[in-house]
């Protein structure tokens, strides 16, 4: 169940437009929305890897 | 010819040779007899993590992808950007459904999704729709990778007229062929290493140097959030683009993603490269380490921003980041890009026609026209047919304007999608019937296809028959119908076919390699 969870968070997130539709605050110049986006994606796949090395124990 | 890039021309020529030695030594590499089909169309399945890597990222991210996406960011900012939510989406999946699809063909020797299809609901036409599905949206796939080609072969200076103006792209294709027929998954899949390692060093060399050049990220979004509020103004609030979605923009962003999503990995191209995989753990393991393309990904669309900041107008947004290369880099390295995009093209196209000759040879010729195929004639069939794919998508190219491709590549979106809960599904319940799933991909394919077709431009987005409130994609709500139709008609019409798996053969720790 723990590996739904862990699967699912990243993809609420990234579909919750809503969220991250932003400017501010700026990161290296990047508008939020970029900034975010381009950082969920390293976050999600160190959920995938949290759901991996549940399944192997 | 007398506009023509020396320096670039001359590093484009000696990559794609490279490649081409490669391309035809691949037979060699890993060898098998490649008489048998999943020999020359799975590689035998004998690729691990580090193979499959370059190749799954290497078919998913093609050509058309680097072109496209910058593309529609230039046009229209941020919406461009839904290229990102949408490759967050699709590794939970890959991670959670595919080893299971893995273990199930891996057992049984399917070979491709039809296969599988067939094993589990013994229904023969649901097979027949599955394949005709994936070979339908697969040409005008094919004939992207062409046009992305084409647009940094045009970039280098090539300007011919007529027949002539193809001349290149005609030749670089021929050898693609004939390298794929001799070679092929191996052929892809030992290029996707230089096409990769070659896409890393350009995107990392335009992050960092483009920036430098034009003052900084903060000038190069505000340059381009300059540009893109001028055109809204100048249509009269018409047209949507800005550094953020607007309002209206933010359904039809966040439904495309996740219809997208939903899409990828049911293309037989996307198939092939997973089921190629020598362990269901390989897949496991690439869809941690995959995401590191999607981030090369969001930095290539942010270079549709940097060719606004650096002044570069184009009437085709596909030529923004050709030309960007051109301003901002020397010749032989703008070379070295345009080289990394082309091949990025071979790498698609080469896996993407194995794909559909595999599943024509195995769903359609062997079934249905000549049952008593030997297994040694599958692979002669298959090669054939990835040479008759191949100058099928190039003939799209030459008769058919490039608008109409891409409107039938967004097209082909939508239909592949409905094969999703008969594959999808069928890899946890056999609780749907064959039969109900044929007629709700029928009825999702029609609503799907006539949602979109308007009367002036071809749309990927309505708002349901004036049903929802906001702009949904067609293909999201299209197989949402197809869904609840094949659930009911399975309450009514149970299957009484047998199913040749069992629950075990999904398990892809109990199935061995």
């Amino acid at each position: 169940m723990m590996r739904y969870i862990l699967l699912v968070l990243p993809c609420l997130v990234a579909i919750w437009a809503q969220l991250y539709n932003r400017i501010d605050p700026r990161l290296f110049g990047f508008p939020f929305f970029y900034w975010f986006l381009l950082l969920l994606i390293p976050v999600s796949a160190l959920f995938i890897l949290a759901a991996y090395k549940g399944e192997e124990r | 010819m007398d506009n023509l890039n020396w320096p670039a021309t001359a590093v484009f020529v000696f990559f794609f040779a490279v490649v081409t030695v490669m391309g035809f030594m691949a037979a060699r590499w890993k060898s098998g007899p490649l008489d048998v089909l999943h020999e020359w169309g799975l590689g035998g399945r004998r690729f691990g993590p580090w193979i499959s890597w370059f190749l799954i990222g290497g078919d998913l991210y093609t050509a058309y992808t680097v072109i496209a996406v910058p593309a529609l960011v230039y046009a229209v900012g941020a919406f461009g950007f839904f290229a990102v939510p949408y490759t967050i989406l699709i590794y939970p999946l890959l991670f959670v459904a595919f080893p299971r699809l893995w273990a199930v063909t891996h057992k049984h020797q399917y070979i491709t999704a039809g296969d599988f299809i067939f094993g589990r609901y013994g229904d023969r036409w649901l097979m027949l729709a599955v394949c005709a599905t994936g070979i339908v949206a697969t040409m005008p796939y094919i004939a992207l990778q062409l046009v992305g080609m084409e647009r940094v072969i045009q970039a280098l200076g090539f300007h011919g007229t007529g027949l002539l103006s193809h001349l290149p792209l005609t030749i670089a294709f021929v050898i693609l062929a004939l390298y794929t027929y001799s070679s092929g998954l191996r052929a892809p899949a030992m290029i996707a290493f230089v096409k990769d390692t070659m896409i890393y060093i350009f995107v990392i060399a335009a992050v960092i140097v483009i920036p430098i050049k034009l003052g900084g990220y903060g000038a190069i979004f505000d340059a381009a959030g300059a540009v893109l509020d001028k055109k809204v103004a100048d249509s009269g609030g018409k047209i949507a683009a800005g550094l953020i979605l607007k309002p209206v923009q933010v359904m039809p962003f966040i439904t495309l993603a996740i219809g997208s999503a939903m899409a990828l990995f049911l293309y037989p191209h996307a198939l092939t490269g997973i089921l190629s995989a020598s362990k269901g753990d390989a897949i496991k393991r690439n869809a941690i380490a995959l995401p590191a393309y999607s981030v090369v990904l969001g930095l290539i669309a942010i270079m549709g921003f940097m060719a606004h900041a650096a002044g570069i107008k184009v009437a085709n947004p596909q030529d923004a980041v050709p030309q960007l290369f051109l301003k901002m880099f020397p010749g032989w390295f703008a070379g070295f890009t345009f080289a990394a995009i082309a091949i990025g093209a071979l790498v698609p196209a080469a896996v993407m026609s194995i794909g559909a000759a595999n599943t024509f040879t195995r769903n359609f010729w062997k079934p249905f026209v000549n049952p008593n195929l030997p297994e040694a004639q599958e692979a002669g069939i298959a090669k054939v047919v990835s040479l008759i794919v191949k100058l099928g998508a190039l003939l799209i190219l030459f008769v058919m304007p490039t608008q109409f491709a891409i409107d039938l590549q967004l097209l082909g979106g939508v239909w592949i999608i409905q094969i999703f809960p008969a594959l999808i599904f069928g890899l946890y319940t056999r609780w749907f019937s064959g039969t109900a799933l044929l007629i709700g991909w029928a009825v999702g394919t029609v609503l799907g296809t006539w949602l979109s077709w308007g009367a002036t431009a071809w749309t990927p987005v309505s708002n349901f028959f004036g049903l929802l409130g906001f702009g949904a994609y067609n293909g999201l709500t299209s197989v949402i119908v197809n869904i609840v139709i094949a659930a009911v008609l399975s309450l009514v019409m149970r299957s009484e076919a047998a199913d040749q798996t069992v629950e075990t053969d999904y398990d892809d720790r109990r199935v061995r390699a």
